[in-house]
Parts: structure tokens; C-alpha cells; sequence
């Protein structure tokens, strides 16, 4: 592997999942750190966008099931993405699907990124808390420069969490998304095949597990699955 | 300029008891969107002990710089102290508690009045925005993402209809919030009956159930190369997800399904480069 190339991609793909790591919770919320953004927009950056989106379109599958409600601590997946977008993208063709091996790391990847961003969004609101402290005084006294000062402390903060994140994943996803590639042993089609059931089956059941508070809203989804289906046999 | 008007002086509007037809203050563009902006950091300082409460107060901010003896002043100060406080909140429907806190303090009510009206506010607002924007919407969204790339749509197509179709409904949720709001006051809570809030969760998780049920099939299809539907991967694609999907409904609580895939994963990339 290029090591100036890695350093080159590195700081840019550090500074995408700074931006996109903000959105997810601080700043607009914008959902453009939704795997199927994010994702795209990093394999589109390394020149294989469908990669991207093949690979961002899976982690939607994943994502659906966690509701980033409140205080509870989810997986964050807007780094994440990124970071499983490049390495989707890695030896990709612009038009191309990803690269079997690459593709099955960088879901795993974006899984296991996505897990560790959850825990730094949680070490990131102590932390915050933390340097909020010593002005509670401050903050009882209505000071405006405190108000401000904190909440561009904590913007900042989770712009370089989120670019933290990328630059620790990336390298060593990289790496081993090379190295399962040289050495893959199954098909492209079984591969793609077996990541896609996975995810595919988690987004069935979130799906499944998120309405069933409504009724006759999972009859509605039997029969437009089985419409879906029927679309895709008659789409050959 | 609208920000020109000069400062209601504090008092002078009665709260709580009100009539309904009580004069709107106009709230000035400029003053408008920059609370507006700010509505959209509200989470930047989310912290475990007053979780939003510090992003209120940055959001409300603007506005209080009319109070009587603008910036520094005794009123602005304690103002914008009080609105610091401890505050939870859907980050959307913050806005709603943003224009009503906002109308609030510039109406001049007694401060144990927005203190209670604050701490009252945090239930509904969570609630109801949870199961609106993050419940239904989101997943509706990321369902219509999903159909867009199953019907081979192109990737800026896939991203721009997604992020379109969501941020019309983030971005006019925060904007009605905002002004709603202002509008009411105190007496918010007319707002929060606002039909789609009540009842938009129910009619989109319906929607969302058809688009999800259409959306994954030809996702699938697509994500595994889009060849002969009716050749043996494909079909076994077909077997394989509902059996999987089945189990993870069962073993619900127990596990979620990102950590069963990703066992499943390691497992299947070692199987694939040992063999």
C-alpha cells in the first residue's frame, strides 16, 4: 500500500467525517449522515460512487433499526459511513459495485466505526459537561459570552471527535479490506449475496418490529413485499 | 427594518390569563432567522447534566436583546440565565419551545411562570417529536432512500431525493415550531394539538410499511448485482432474508440486529479468506 497516497487520502476523508459526524447530532441534523448519504458522498470522494451507495445502501439496512432517541447511547453512523464508503470504494471503478472482499469489510467496518462513534458521542457530552462545570456560576449570572462560548466549544469538539474517528478507522479498515481482497476466496455474487441477506433481513425486521404499534401496518407491509417482489421477477 | 422595533418593556403584556386575540409582537427577520440558525445548533452543547438547556438559551438569545436595557442588562441577564437551565427536548420541536419562551420573556411573565412552563415542556416535546421525526419520518425517509436506489435511480438522485424529501419535513418542522411558538406563548400547548403531530406518526407508518415492503426487494436485487431474479442466488436471497429476519424478531431484546450481523460478517470474511 502507498503510504503518501494513504496520508493524502487521509486528511480530506478526516475532515468529511468531522462534517458529517456533526450532523449527526449537533449541527444541522440535516440527515446528511445517513449512511446512504454518507456513504455515497465518500465513494464519490475516492471516485466510486456506486461503491459508495451500494455499500451506504446496506448500512441504511442496518441503520433503520437504532432511533437515535435522546440520551440513549446508538451507534453512530455518520462517521462511520464515511469511513465504510471509502473503503467500499477502494479499487472500485467509477460505475463499479464494490469489490467483493471490500465490500464485506466495509460493512463490518461501518459496523464496528459506527459502534466506537457511539461511544465517543458519549465520552464527548461528559466532556462537554466537564468543561461546562466551572462556568455554571457564569451561566447563573446570564453571561452571554458563556452561552455562546460553550455551545461553540461543544461544536467544535464534536467536529473533531467525528474527524477523530475517521482517521483512527480508516487506515486500519483499509488495510485489512487489502488484504481480504488479495486473498478472498468466494464469488462475487455469493459474497454480495450473503452481506445483502444479512442486512436485508435486519431492515425486514426493523421494519417489522418498528410499526407493529399500528394496526394493520404490518399486513400492509406483508403485501407491498410481496408486490416488491413480484416487481423484481417481472423487472427481468 | 423589522429588528428596529424598539423593546417591549417588560410587564406590559399580561400571561397566563391572556385573551387569545392578544396582539402578536412582530419578532423581526432578522432576529427571526438568526434564532432560526441557531435552532439548528440547539444540540451543540448536549451534555449529561443539562442536556439542551445551554443550546436554549444560545437559541433564545437574539430575541432577548430587546428586553428593557438590551445586551447586559439586568433583564437580558436574567433572563438568558433562566433560559441556560436544564432542558430536554426533541431537537426539532426545541424551536416550538425556543418562540414560546422567547414571547415569554419579552411578555414579561414572572419568572416562576417560565420556570414551571420550561420544566412542563420537556415531556411533550420529547415525546411527540420523538414519534413524529424519529419514529416515523426517518424511517420513511431512509424507506423512500432506499426505493429510489432499488428503482436504479443514479447516486446524486438517490442523495438529493432523500436529503430533499426529508429536510422539506425537518425544515418546515423547525420553521412552525419556531413561529408557532412565538405566536402562542405561554399557551403553547394549543400547538402541540396540531393534527400531524397527533396523528402524522400513525398515517406515515402506514405509508412507510408500503414504501418499506416495495423499497427492499428491488434494493436487494440491486445491491447483489441485479442479474436473472429467478436464478439460484437471488433465490436463495429470497429464503435466506425472511428466515433471518424471523429470528432476529425473536430473539428481539435480547440482541439488536447490527451486532448478529456483524458476527455474521467476521465469521463469513474468515471464512472467505481462509478457504
Amino acid at each position: 500500500m502507498d503510504l503518501v497516497g494513504l496520508l493524502v487520502d487521509l486528511l480530506p476523508l478526516a475532515l468529511l467525517a468531522g462534517v458529517i459526524g456533526l450532523d449527526v447530532v449537533s449541527f444541522p441534523q440535516a440527515m446528511i449522515s445517513r449512511p446512504i448519504v454518507a456513504a455515497t458522498i465518500a465513494g464519490a470522494f475516492f471516485g466510486a460512487p456506486v461503491a459508495g451507495l451500494v455499500c451506504g445502501a446496506a448500512l441504511e439496512c442496518l441503520a433503520l433499526e437504532a432511533l437515535p432517541v435522546g440520551a440513549s447511547r446508538y451507534p453512530e453512523w455518520g462517521s462511520a459511513s464515511v469511513v465504510a464508503g471509502a473503503v467500499a470504494a477502494h479499487g472500485a471503478s467509477a460505475t463499479a459495485l464494490p469489490r467483493p472482499g471490500a465490500f464485506t469489510v466495509a460493512v463490518a467496518v461501518g459496523v464496528i466505526t459506527a459502534w466506537a462513534g457511539g461511544w465517543t458521542m458519549t465520552r464527548h457530552r461528559r466532556f462537554i459537561a466537564a468543561f461546562a462545570r466551572p462556568r455554571l456560576d457564569q451561566l447563573a449570572e446570564g453571561q452571554r459570552r458563556t452561552v455562546v462560548g460553550l455551545q461553540v466549544f461543544g461544536l467544535t469538539a464534536d467536529l473533531l471527535r467525528g474527524a477523530l474517528v475517521g482517521l483512527v478507522a480508516f487506515p486500519p479498515a483499509l488495510m485489512l479490506a487489502d488484504w481480504c481482497d488479495t486473498r478472498w476466496g468466494v464469488s462475487d455474487d455469493v459474497t454480495r449475496a450473503v452481506v445483502v441477506t444479512c442486512v436485508a433481513a435486519v431492515a425486514v425486521s426493523a421494519v417489522w418490529k418498528d410499526f407493529h404499534a399500528i394496526s394493520g401496518t404490518r399486513r400492509l407491509f406483508l403485501l407491498s413485499l410481496a408486490v416488491g417482489t413480484a416487481l423484481v421477477v417481472m423487472g427481468a | 427594518m423589522p429588528d428596529e422595533i424598539p423593546p417591549v418593556p417588560t410587564g406590559s403584556v399580561s400571561t397566563g390569563s391572556a385573551p387569545a386575540e392578544a396582539p402578536v409582537p412582530v419578532l423581526g427577520a432578522r432576529t427571526h432567522a438568526s434564532m432560526y440558525l441557531r435552532c439548528l445548533a440547539v444540540q451543540g452543547s448536549w451534555n449529561y447534566e443539562n442536556l439542551i438547556g445551554n443550546g436554549i438559551g444560545f437559541c433564545v438569545e437574539p430575541a432577548l436583546r430587546r428586553l428593557p436595557g438590551g445586551v447586559g442588562a439586568p433583564a437580558y441577564r436574567q433572563a438568558l440565565a433562566r433560559q441556560s437551565a436544564y432542558f430536554n427536548a426533541h431537537p426539532y420541536l426545541a424551536s416550538l419551545a425556543v418562540g414560546a419562551l422567547a414571547r415569554a420573556e419579552i411578555d414579561g411573565a414572572p419568572p416562576v411562570r417560565i420556570e414551571r412552563f420550561r420544566t412542563a415542556l420537556c415531556g411533550p416535546l420529547g415525546s411527540v417529536g420523538d414519534r413524529l421525526v424519529w419514529a416515523a419520518w426517518l424511517p420513511a425517509c431512509s424507506l423512500v432512500g432506499l426505493l429510489l436506489f432499488g428503482l436504479g435511480w443514479s447516486w446524486p438522485a438517490v442523495v438529493v431525493g432523500f436529503l430533499v424529501l426529508y429536510n422539506a419535513g425537518h425544515f418546515a418542522l423547525r420553521q412552525w415550531g419556531l413561529r408557532a411558538g412565538w405566536k402562542h406563548g405561554l399557551r403553547v400547548a394549543v400547538a402541540l394539538g396540531h393534527p400531524v403531530l397527533q396523528h402524522g406518526p400513525r398515517y406515515i407508518g402506514r405509508v412507510s410499511a408500503v414504501i418499506g415492503g416495495l423499497a427492499l426487494p428491488l434494493a436487494v436485487h440491486r445491491a447483489i448485482g441485479g442479474g436473472p431474479p429467478l436464478s439460484p442466488i437471488p433465490v436463495g436471497v429470497v429464503i435466506m432474508t425472511p428466515l433471518l429476519a424471523a429470528l432476529l424478531v425473536r430473539l428481539q431484546g435480547r440482541t439488536e440486529g447490527w451486532r448478529a450481523v456483524l458476527v455474521l460478517l467476521a465469521a463469513f470474511v474468515l471464512y472467505s479468506v481462509v478457504r
